[in-house]
Protein backbone atom coordinates (compact mmCIF):
# COMPACT_ATOMS: atom_id res chain seq x y z
CA UNK A 1 0.00 0.00 0.00
CA UNK A 2 1.11 3.37 -0.86
CA UNK A 3 2.20 6.62 1.50
CA UNK A 4 -0.35 9.05 0.82
CA UNK A 5 2.26 12.40 -0.09
CA UNK A 6 1.92 14.93 2.25
CA UNK A 7 -0.18 17.85 0.74
CA UNK A 8 2.90 20.45 0.42
CA UNK A 9 3.83 23.12 -1.56
CA UNK A 10 6.99 20.85 -1.88
CA UNK A 11 5.11 18.10 -3.33
CA UNK A 12 2.71 19.98 -5.65
CA UNK A 13 6.32 21.06 -7.10
CA UNK A 14 7.50 17.30 -7.32
CA UNK A 15 4.14 16.61 -9.24
CA UNK A 16 4.76 19.16 -11.98
CA UNK A 17 8.32 17.72 -12.64
CA UNK A 18 6.20 14.43 -13.26
CA UNK A 19 3.99 16.58 -16.35
CA UNK A 20 0.82 16.71 -13.48
CA UNK A 21 -1.30 19.09 -12.22
CA UNK A 22 -2.25 18.19 -8.56
CA UNK A 23 -4.66 20.06 -5.80
CA UNK A 24 -6.13 19.32 -2.71
CA UNK A 25 -9.74 17.72 -1.85
CA UNK A 26 -10.45 18.30 1.78
CA UNK A 27 -12.61 14.72 2.64
CA UNK A 28 -14.24 16.95 5.08
CA UNK A 29 -15.82 20.06 3.42
CA UNK A 30 -15.14 19.17 0.16
CA UNK A 31 -13.06 22.65 -0.99
CA UNK A 32 -10.13 22.68 -3.36
CA UNK A 33 -7.05 23.77 -2.94
CA UNK A 34 -4.59 24.80 -5.43
CA UNK A 35 -1.94 24.55 -3.97
CA UNK A 36 -2.42 22.16 -1.82
CA UNK A 37 -2.32 22.94 2.21
CA UNK A 38 -1.81 21.05 5.61
CA UNK A 39 -4.85 22.57 6.94
CA UNK A 40 -7.97 23.48 5.13
CA UNK A 41 -8.90 27.25 5.69
CA UNK A 42 -12.23 26.38 5.63
CA UNK A 43 -13.10 23.06 8.00
CA UNK A 44 -9.60 23.33 9.48
CA UNK A 45 -9.88 19.69 8.28
CA UNK A 46 -6.16 17.92 7.80
CA UNK A 47 -7.60 15.16 5.56
CA UNK A 48 -7.33 15.40 1.94
CA UNK A 49 -7.01 13.49 -1.02
CA UNK A 50 -5.11 14.37 -4.13
CA UNK A 51 -6.93 15.65 -7.37
CA UNK A 52 -5.82 15.94 -11.07
CA UNK A 53 -6.83 19.30 -12.29
CA UNK A 54 -6.67 19.78 -16.47
CA UNK A 55 -4.44 22.64 -17.21
CA UNK A 56 -6.94 24.38 -19.89
CA UNK A 57 -8.17 27.72 -18.56
CA UNK A 58 -8.63 31.32 -19.38
CA UNK A 59 -6.46 34.20 -18.83
CA UNK A 60 -7.89 36.50 -15.83
CA UNK A 61 -5.74 39.22 -15.98
CA UNK A 62 -1.89 40.49 -17.05
CA UNK A 63 1.18 42.52 -17.38
CA UNK A 64 4.36 42.49 -19.68
CA UNK A 65 7.37 42.92 -16.69
CA UNK A 66 10.22 44.92 -17.99
CA UNK A 67 12.23 45.78 -14.93
CA UNK A 68 13.11 42.57 -13.07
CA UNK A 69 15.43 41.17 -10.06
CA UNK A 70 18.49 39.87 -11.08
CA UNK A 71 17.37 36.46 -11.60
CA UNK A 72 15.04 36.92 -14.84
CA UNK A 73 16.34 40.16 -15.89
CA UNK A 74 17.34 38.16 -19.43
CA UNK A 75 13.74 37.32 -19.89
CA UNK A 76 12.29 40.83 -19.88
CA UNK A 77 9.96 41.61 -21.51
CA UNK A 78 7.79 38.28 -20.67
CA UNK A 79 4.38 38.23 -19.73
CA UNK A 80 2.79 36.85 -16.37
CA UNK A 81 -0.73 36.29 -15.72
CA UNK A 82 -3.10 34.65 -13.44
CA UNK A 83 -5.22 31.69 -14.97
CA UNK A 84 -8.55 30.59 -14.23
CA UNK A 85 -9.05 26.82 -14.26
CA UNK A 86 -11.79 24.39 -13.94
CA UNK A 87 -13.37 24.96 -10.33
CA UNK A 88 -12.98 27.85 -10.19
CA UNK A 89 -8.96 27.47 -9.34
CA UNK A 90 -6.60 30.15 -10.11
CA UNK A 91 -3.03 29.79 -10.36
CA UNK A 92 -0.44 32.73 -11.99
CA UNK A 93 2.84 31.78 -14.18
CA UNK A 94 4.38 33.18 -17.19
CA UNK A 95 2.76 33.31 -20.04
CA UNK A 96 5.22 32.10 -23.35
CA UNK A 97 4.55 31.81 -27.08
CA UNK A 98 2.12 34.74 -27.03
CA UNK A 99 2.88 38.08 -28.75
CA UNK A 100 2.10 40.41 -26.25
CA UNK A 101 0.03 42.62 -28.17
CA UNK A 102 -2.26 39.93 -28.51
CA UNK A 103 -2.56 39.41 -24.97
CA UNK A 104 -6.38 39.32 -24.40
CA UNK A 105 -8.14 38.86 -21.02
CA UNK A 106 -10.78 36.02 -21.42
CA UNK A 107 -8.11 34.01 -24.04
CA UNK A 108 -7.85 30.61 -23.30
CA UNK A 109 -4.49 29.16 -22.60
CA UNK A 110 -3.03 25.81 -21.18
CA UNK A 111 -0.49 24.87 -18.36
CA UNK A 112 2.64 23.64 -20.34
CA UNK A 113 4.93 21.28 -17.63
CA UNK A 114 8.84 21.92 -17.62
CA UNK A 115 9.45 24.45 -19.58
CA UNK A 116 11.85 26.31 -17.82
CA UNK A 117 14.68 24.61 -14.95
CA UNK A 118 16.26 26.48 -12.04
CA UNK A 119 20.18 26.60 -11.00
CA UNK A 120 19.64 27.66 -7.53
CA UNK A 121 20.48 25.77 -4.41
CA UNK A 122 16.99 26.07 -2.83
CA UNK A 123 14.24 25.61 -4.39
CA UNK A 124 14.75 23.22 -6.73
CA UNK A 125 11.14 23.98 -7.92
CA UNK A 126 10.24 22.26 -11.75
CA UNK A 127 8.79 25.77 -13.33
CA UNK A 128 5.52 25.64 -15.16
CA UNK A 129 4.55 28.44 -17.51
CA UNK A 130 1.04 29.42 -19.71
CA UNK A 131 1.17 28.58 -23.44
CA UNK A 132 -1.76 28.97 -26.14
CA UNK B 1 -16.09 53.31 20.98
CA UNK B 2 -18.71 56.01 19.59
CA UNK B 3 -16.44 58.41 18.12
CA UNK B 4 -14.46 58.87 21.54
CA UNK B 5 -11.01 59.33 20.95
CA UNK B 6 -9.15 55.99 21.62
CA UNK B 7 -5.52 57.96 21.97
CA UNK B 8 -4.17 61.43 21.05
CA UNK B 9 -0.87 62.16 19.27
CA UNK B 10 1.00 65.10 21.19
CA UNK B 11 3.96 65.61 18.82
CA UNK B 12 5.32 64.28 15.84
CA UNK B 13 8.63 64.30 13.68
CA UNK B 14 9.89 63.53 10.23
CA UNK B 15 13.45 63.54 8.49
CA UNK B 16 13.84 64.86 5.29
CA UNK B 17 12.52 62.26 2.86
CA UNK B 18 15.25 61.45 0.22
CA UNK B 19 18.51 60.15 -0.48
CA UNK B 20 21.07 60.28 2.98
CA UNK B 21 24.06 59.58 1.99
CA UNK B 22 26.60 58.00 4.49
CA UNK B 23 23.89 57.51 6.81
CA UNK B 24 22.35 54.78 8.86
CA UNK B 25 18.87 53.82 9.00
CA UNK B 26 19.37 54.76 12.87
CA UNK B 27 20.76 57.57 12.16
CA UNK B 28 17.89 58.91 10.38
CA UNK B 29 15.40 58.28 12.99
CA UNK B 30 17.37 60.39 15.20
CA UNK B 31 16.16 62.94 13.37
CA UNK B 32 12.68 62.32 13.32
CA UNK B 33 13.21 61.48 17.02
CA UNK B 34 14.41 65.07 17.65
CA UNK B 35 11.97 66.88 15.69
CA UNK B 36 9.08 65.15 17.89
CA UNK B 37 10.78 65.69 21.20
CA UNK B 38 12.10 69.37 19.91
CA UNK B 39 7.85 70.38 19.28
CA UNK B 40 6.90 68.72 23.05
CA UNK B 41 9.25 70.43 25.62
CA UNK B 42 6.71 69.10 28.32
CA UNK B 43 7.56 65.94 27.46
CA UNK B 44 10.55 64.39 28.79
CA UNK B 45 11.43 61.59 26.62
CA UNK B 46 13.47 59.08 29.24
CA UNK B 47 11.09 59.20 32.02
CA UNK B 48 7.95 59.57 29.91
CA UNK B 49 7.59 57.06 27.50
CA UNK B 50 7.07 53.30 27.98
CA UNK B 51 7.26 51.88 24.87
CA UNK B 52 8.16 51.80 21.22
CA UNK B 53 6.80 50.20 18.16
CA UNK B 54 9.14 50.50 14.94
CA UNK B 55 7.88 49.88 11.54
CA UNK B 56 11.21 48.49 9.24
CA UNK B 57 10.15 45.85 6.54
CA UNK B 58 14.13 44.71 5.37
CA UNK B 59 16.86 43.90 7.07
CA UNK B 60 18.51 43.33 3.92
CA UNK B 61 19.30 47.15 2.94
CA UNK B 62 21.67 47.07 6.03
CA UNK B 63 22.47 43.63 7.35
CA UNK B 64 20.72 44.91 9.88
CA UNK B 65 17.58 42.91 11.80
CA UNK B 66 16.81 43.37 15.43
CA UNK B 67 15.73 47.13 14.62
CA UNK B 68 13.33 47.57 17.35
CA UNK B 69 16.11 47.67 19.66
CA UNK B 70 18.77 49.59 17.64
CA UNK B 71 16.40 52.35 16.99
CA UNK B 72 15.63 52.86 20.69
CA UNK B 73 19.21 52.84 21.09
CA UNK B 74 19.79 55.77 18.85
CA UNK B 75 16.71 57.66 19.70
CA UNK B 76 18.44 57.54 23.65
CA UNK B 77 15.58 55.34 24.68
CA UNK B 78 17.53 52.48 25.42
CA UNK B 79 15.82 50.39 28.45
CA UNK B 80 11.65 50.78 27.26
CA UNK B 81 10.46 47.71 25.61
CA UNK B 82 10.91 48.39 21.91
CA UNK B 83 9.53 46.20 19.35
CA UNK B 84 9.90 46.49 15.10
CA UNK B 85 6.53 45.95 13.73
CA UNK B 86 7.00 43.97 10.04
CA UNK B 87 4.13 44.37 7.75
CA UNK B 88 5.59 45.03 4.67
CA UNK B 89 5.50 48.86 3.31
CA UNK B 90 2.25 48.37 6.10
CA UNK B 91 4.85 48.32 8.79
CA UNK B 92 4.39 51.14 10.36
CA UNK B 93 0.96 51.39 9.93
CA UNK B 94 0.99 48.00 11.98
CA UNK B 95 3.34 49.42 14.45
CA UNK B 96 0.82 52.54 15.46
CA UNK B 97 -2.25 49.99 15.94
CA UNK B 98 0.26 48.41 18.21
CA UNK B 99 0.58 51.74 19.93
CA UNK B 100 -3.06 52.02 20.19
CA UNK B 101 -3.10 48.19 21.53
CA UNK B 102 -0.56 49.44 24.50
CA UNK B 103 -1.99 52.60 25.64
CA UNK B 104 -5.20 50.90 25.67
CA UNK B 105 -4.25 48.13 27.33
CA UNK B 106 -3.05 50.41 30.46
CA UNK B 107 0.58 49.09 29.91
CA UNK B 108 2.36 52.09 28.70
CA UNK B 109 1.17 55.94 28.70
CA UNK B 110 3.07 57.74 26.66
CA UNK B 111 4.35 55.19 23.67
CA UNK B 112 6.30 56.43 20.24
CA UNK B 113 5.07 54.42 17.18
CA UNK B 114 7.21 55.26 14.20
CA UNK B 115 8.91 53.72 11.14
CA UNK B 116 12.04 54.16 9.05
CA UNK B 117 13.84 52.53 5.95
CA UNK B 118 17.03 53.21 3.82
CA UNK B 119 17.20 51.82 0.54
CA UNK B 120 19.24 54.31 -2.27
CA UNK B 121 22.44 52.74 -1.56
CA UNK B 122 21.08 49.80 -2.97
CA UNK B 123 20.86 48.99 -7.13
CA UNK B 124 17.44 49.49 -8.39
CA UNK B 125 17.47 45.10 -9.24
CA UNK B 126 18.40 44.64 -5.04
CA UNK B 127 15.52 47.14 -4.03
CA UNK B 128 12.98 45.19 -6.78
CA UNK B 129 14.33 41.92 -5.08
CA UNK B 130 13.85 42.82 -1.43
CA UNK B 131 10.39 44.75 -2.15
CA UNK B 132 9.09 41.39 -4.49
CA UNK B 133 9.67 39.42 -0.95
CA UNK B 134 6.47 41.08 0.45
CA UNK B 135 3.93 38.99 -2.17
CA UNK B 136 3.70 35.17 -2.35
CA UNK B 137 7.29 33.31 -2.85
CA UNK B 138 6.49 30.21 -4.03
CA UNK B 139 4.08 31.13 -7.16
CA UNK B 140 4.93 35.02 -7.73
CA UNK B 141 7.91 35.75 -6.97
CA UNK B 142 9.38 32.41 -8.18
CA UNK B 143 7.43 32.98 -11.44
CA UNK B 144 9.22 36.73 -12.06
CA UNK B 145 5.92 38.47 -11.18
CA UNK B 146 7.35 41.90 -9.48
CA UNK B 147 6.06 44.14 -7.20
CA UNK B 148 4.82 46.48 -9.69
CA UNK B 149 4.13 43.30 -11.54
CA UNK B 150 1.42 42.54 -9.02
CA UNK B 151 0.05 45.99 -8.83
CA UNK B 152 0.02 46.11 -12.86
CA UNK B 153 -2.34 42.88 -12.90
CA UNK B 154 -4.61 44.09 -10.69
CA UNK B 155 -4.40 47.38 -12.85
CA UNK B 156 -5.37 45.28 -16.37
CA UNK B 157 -8.25 43.93 -14.42
CA UNK B 158 -9.53 47.37 -13.79
CA UNK B 159 -8.87 49.02 -17.18
CA UNK B 160 -10.55 45.95 -18.65
CA UNK B 161 -13.72 46.00 -15.82
CA UNK B 162 -14.31 49.62 -15.98
CA UNK B 163 -12.55 51.10 -18.99
CA UNK B 164 -10.03 52.99 -16.67
CA UNK B 165 -7.36 54.32 -18.70
CA UNK B 166 -3.15 54.73 -18.49
CA UNK B 167 -4.15 58.71 -18.86
CA UNK B 168 -6.10 58.83 -15.40
CA UNK B 169 -3.91 57.23 -13.57
CA UNK B 170 -0.63 59.16 -14.54
CA UNK B 171 -3.18 61.93 -13.05
CA UNK B 172 -2.31 60.53 -9.77
CA UNK B 173 1.32 60.95 -10.48
CA UNK B 174 0.61 65.11 -11.78
CA UNK B 175 -1.54 65.69 -8.62
CA UNK B 176 0.85 63.98 -6.65
CA UNK B 177 4.08 65.32 -7.26
CA UNK B 178 2.24 68.93 -7.50
CA UNK B 179 1.60 68.52 -4.15
CA UNK B 180 4.97 67.11 -3.06
CA UNK B 181 6.46 70.73 -5.17
CA UNK B 182 4.87 72.10 -1.47
CA UNK B 183 6.16 70.16 1.04
CA UNK B 184 10.06 71.17 1.88
CA UNK B 185 10.59 66.95 3.20
CA UNK B 186 9.71 65.35 -0.23
CA UNK B 187 11.96 63.51 -1.92
CA UNK B 188 10.96 65.29 -5.34
CA UNK B 189 9.89 68.41 -4.98
CA UNK B 190 8.85 69.48 -8.67
CA UNK B 191 5.83 68.72 -10.59
CA UNK B 192 5.43 66.71 -13.59
CA UNK B 193 3.53 66.63 -16.50
CA UNK B 194 1.33 64.45 -18.07
CA UNK B 195 3.21 64.13 -21.08
CA UNK B 196 6.23 63.30 -18.94
CA UNK B 197 4.75 60.61 -16.82
CA UNK B 198 2.96 58.44 -20.15
CA UNK B 199 6.21 59.11 -21.84
CA UNK B 200 8.07 57.55 -19.33
CA UNK B 201 9.12 53.97 -19.85
CA UNK B 202 6.98 50.91 -18.68
CA UNK B 203 8.41 49.19 -15.01
CA UNK B 204 5.31 46.69 -15.92
CA UNK B 205 2.28 47.53 -18.34
CA UNK B 206 0.53 48.90 -17.69
CA UNK B 207 2.60 50.69 -14.81
CA UNK B 208 5.12 53.31 -16.21
CA UNK B 209 8.08 54.42 -14.43
CA UNK B 210 6.51 57.68 -13.17
CA UNK B 211 3.40 55.62 -12.04
CA UNK B 212 5.81 53.98 -9.57
CA UNK B 213 6.32 55.16 -5.93
CA UNK B 214 10.30 56.51 -4.97
CA UNK B 215 12.58 54.41 -3.84
CA UNK B 216 13.37 56.69 -0.55
CA UNK B 217 15.49 56.89 2.87
CA UNK B 218 13.41 58.49 5.08
CA UNK B 219 12.23 58.12 9.15
CA UNK B 220 9.22 59.09 10.89
CA UNK B 221 6.98 58.85 14.06
CA UNK B 222 4.31 60.01 16.57
CA UNK B 223 4.00 60.41 20.51
CA UNK B 224 0.77 58.95 21.69
CA UNK B 225 -0.60 59.02 25.08
CA UNK B 226 -4.34 58.52 26.25
CA UNK B 227 -6.87 61.38 25.47
CA UNK B 228 -7.15 62.56 28.98
CA UNK B 229 -3.32 62.90 29.73
CA UNK B 230 -2.95 64.43 26.47
CA UNK B 231 -3.18 68.62 27.35
CA UNK B 232 -0.35 67.89 30.15
CA UNK B 233 1.94 67.60 26.63
CA UNK B 234 0.33 69.87 24.54
CA UNK B 235 -2.43 72.60 23.96
CA UNK B 236 -2.88 71.25 20.35
CA UNK B 237 -3.45 67.10 20.32
CA UNK B 238 -4.82 65.41 17.48
CA UNK B 239 -6.85 62.49 18.54
CA UNK B 240 -6.90 59.18 16.76
CA UNK B 241 -11.05 58.41 16.47
CA UNK B 242 -10.82 55.42 14.31
CA UNK B 243 -8.71 52.15 13.82
CA UNK B 244 -8.55 49.64 11.76
CA UNK B 245 -6.27 46.77 10.11
CA UNK B 246 -7.05 43.60 8.02
CA UNK B 247 -5.19 40.44 6.15
CA UNK B 248 -5.75 39.00 3.08
CA UNK B 249 -4.40 35.57 1.59
CA UNK B 250 -0.63 36.36 0.85
CA UNK B 251 -1.35 35.57 -2.77
CA UNK B 252 -2.94 37.55 -4.89
CA UNK B 253 -3.90 35.23 -7.23
CA UNK B 254 -6.36 33.38 -4.49
CA UNK B 255 -8.54 36.62 -4.27
CA UNK B 256 -11.89 36.52 -4.93
CA UNK B 257 -11.28 40.38 -6.69
CA UNK B 258 -8.64 41.32 -8.98
CA UNK B 259 -10.21 45.10 -8.96
CA UNK B 260 -10.34 45.78 -5.08
CA UNK B 261 -8.16 45.07 -1.65
CA UNK B 262 -10.80 43.17 0.86
CA UNK B 263 -8.45 44.08 3.27
CA UNK B 264 -9.09 47.91 2.49
CA UNK B 265 -12.48 47.72 2.60
CA UNK B 266 -12.26 45.42 6.38
CA UNK B 267 -10.16 47.93 7.87
CA UNK B 268 -12.17 50.71 6.45
CA UNK B 269 -15.46 49.16 7.77
CA UNK B 270 -13.75 49.22 11.80
CA UNK B 271 -12.43 52.21 11.53
CA UNK B 272 -15.51 53.84 9.95
CA UNK B 273 -17.15 52.11 12.67
CA UNK B 274 -15.45 52.63 15.63
CA UNK B 275 -15.04 56.61 14.64
CA UNK B 276 -18.81 56.74 13.83
CA UNK B 277 -17.58 58.82 10.63
CA UNK B 278 -18.93 58.10 7.19
CA UNK B 279 -17.00 58.02 3.86
CA UNK B 280 -18.36 61.76 2.83
CA UNK B 281 -17.27 63.27 6.25
CA UNK B 282 -14.11 62.52 5.43
CA UNK B 283 -11.72 66.19 4.46
CA UNK B 284 -8.30 64.59 3.53
CA UNK B 285 -6.71 61.79 3.38
CA UNK B 286 -3.24 59.98 3.11
CA UNK B 287 -3.53 56.96 0.71
CA UNK B 288 -1.02 54.23 -0.08
CA UNK B 289 0.20 55.58 -3.17
CA UNK B 290 2.93 52.56 -4.20
CA UNK B 291 1.57 53.12 -7.90
CA UNK B 292 -0.77 55.51 -9.62
CA UNK B 293 -3.42 52.78 -9.96
CA UNK B 294 -3.43 51.73 -6.11
CA UNK B 295 -4.27 55.56 -5.35
CA UNK B 296 -7.14 54.88 -7.70
CA UNK B 297 -8.60 51.47 -6.25
CA UNK B 298 -7.93 53.48 -2.24
CA UNK B 299 -10.66 55.76 -3.45
CA UNK B 300 -12.95 53.20 -4.62
CA UNK B 301 -12.52 50.84 -1.29
CA UNK B 302 -12.72 53.71 1.34
CA UNK B 303 -16.07 54.91 -0.40
CA UNK B 304 -15.01 58.11 -1.87
CA UNK B 305 -16.50 57.29 -4.81
CA UNK B 306 -18.48 54.32 -6.61
CA UNK B 307 -16.89 51.01 -7.56
CA UNK B 308 -15.08 51.65 -10.95
CA UNK B 309 -15.58 55.38 -10.49
CA UNK B 310 -11.89 55.84 -9.81
CA UNK B 311 -10.58 57.20 -12.83
CA UNK B 312 -13.48 60.17 -13.82
CA UNK B 313 -13.17 61.10 -9.87
CA UNK B 314 -9.59 61.96 -10.13
CA UNK B 315 -10.83 63.71 -13.44
CA UNK B 316 -12.99 66.13 -11.43
CA UNK B 317 -10.12 67.50 -9.50
CA UNK B 318 -12.16 66.59 -6.34
CA UNK B 319 -8.56 65.30 -4.61
CA UNK B 320 -6.40 67.94 -5.54
CA UNK B 321 -5.79 70.52 -3.10
CA UNK B 322 -8.65 73.21 -3.09
CA UNK B 323 -10.83 70.16 -3.92
CA UNK B 324 -13.87 68.67 -2.08
CA UNK B 325 -11.34 65.83 -0.25
CA UNK B 326 -7.56 66.76 -1.38
CA UNK B 327 -5.60 63.49 -1.48
CA UNK B 328 -1.96 62.98 -0.03
CA UNK B 329 -1.35 66.71 0.14
CA UNK B 330 2.30 65.77 1.74
CA UNK B 331 2.82 64.20 -1.99
CA UNK B 332 2.38 60.75 -1.36
CA UNK B 333 4.50 57.55 -1.64
CA UNK B 334 4.53 59.12 -5.31
CA UNK B 335 6.32 62.65 -4.61
CA UNK B 336 7.52 62.90 -0.90
CA UNK B 337 8.65 58.89 -1.32
CA UNK B 338 8.43 55.82 -0.21
CA UNK B 339 11.26 54.46 2.69
CA UNK B 340 8.49 51.69 3.21
CA UNK B 341 8.79 51.18 7.01
CA UNK B 342 8.65 54.88 7.87
CA UNK B 343 5.38 55.41 5.22
CA UNK B 344 2.59 54.27 7.67
CA UNK B 345 3.61 57.31 10.45
CA UNK B 346 4.92 60.05 7.51
CA UNK B 347 0.92 59.55 6.73
CA UNK B 348 -0.04 60.27 10.57
CA UNK B 349 2.77 63.19 10.43
CA UNK B 350 1.21 64.87 7.56
CA UNK B 351 -2.25 64.27 9.46
CA UNK B 352 -0.81 66.05 12.87
CA UNK B 353 0.69 69.00 10.26
CA UNK B 354 -2.80 69.47 8.77
CA UNK B 355 -4.87 69.05 12.00
CA UNK B 356 -2.71 71.19 14.28
CA UNK B 357 -2.41 74.12 10.85
CA UNK B 358 0.86 74.16 10.40
CA UNK B 359 0.68 72.63 6.83
CA UNK B 360 1.65 76.21 5.17
CA UNK B 361 1.45 75.90 1.58
CA UNK B 362 -0.56 73.12 1.40
CA UNK B 363 -2.68 73.31 4.39
CA UNK B 364 -5.93 72.20 3.82
CA UNK B 365 -8.75 74.69 4.75
CA UNK B 366 -11.10 73.62 7.61
CA UNK B 367 -9.88 70.40 8.05
CA UNK B 368 -10.99 68.45 11.04
CA UNK B 369 -11.35 64.43 9.80
CA UNK B 370 -8.41 62.82 8.27
CA UNK B 371 -7.66 59.48 7.18
CA UNK B 372 -4.59 57.03 6.38
CA UNK B 373 -4.62 54.26 4.51
CA UNK B 374 -1.56 52.13 4.79
CA UNK B 375 -1.28 48.51 2.94
CA UNK B 376 1.34 45.76 2.87
CA UNK B 377 2.83 44.30 -0.44
CA UNK B 378 -0.01 43.58 -2.59
CA UNK B 379 -2.24 44.06 -0.09
CA UNK B 380 -2.30 41.14 2.34
CA UNK B 381 -2.15 43.87 5.01
CA UNK B 382 -4.48 47.14 5.18
CA UNK B 383 -4.09 49.39 7.90
CA UNK B 384 -6.36 52.17 8.32
CA UNK B 385 -6.78 55.51 11.01
CA UNK B 386 -9.09 58.13 11.49
CA UNK B 387 -7.66 61.47 12.79
CA UNK B 388 -10.02 64.50 14.45
CA UNK B 389 -8.85 67.94 15.48
CA UNK B 390 -9.10 68.66 19.15
CA UNK B 391 -12.09 71.37 19.87
ZN1 LIG C 1 -12.39 21.62 4.64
Amino acid sequence: MSTVKPFTIEQFYKFIAQGKLMAGKCLKCGKIHLPPRPLCDNCFSKQFEWMQVTGKGKLLTYTVIHVAPQQFQALTPYAVGIVELENGLKIPGMINGVPHDQLKIGMELTLDFGACNTTQQWPQWQRYCFKP
Amino acid sequence: MNGKPLVSIITAGMSKFGKHEGLLAREIFADAAYEAFSRCPKLNPKGDIKAMFIGHMGEAYEHQGHTGSAIADWAGLTGIPATRCEAACASSGAALRSGIYAVLSGLADVVVVGGVEKMTHRTTSEVTEYLAMASDYPFEQYHGITFPGLFALMATAHMHAYCTTEEQMALAAVKNHYHGSLNPKAHMQKEVSLQTVMASKYVAWPLKLYDCSLITDGASCIILTKPELAKKYTDQPVHIVGSGQASDTIGLYERKSLTSLQSTKLAAKSAYEMAQIKPEQIDFAEVHDCFTFAELMAYEDLGFCKVGGSGKFIESGATRLGGAKPVNTSGGLKAKGHPVGATGTAQAYEMYLQLTDQADRRQVKDAQIGLTHNIGGSGATAAIHIYRRDH
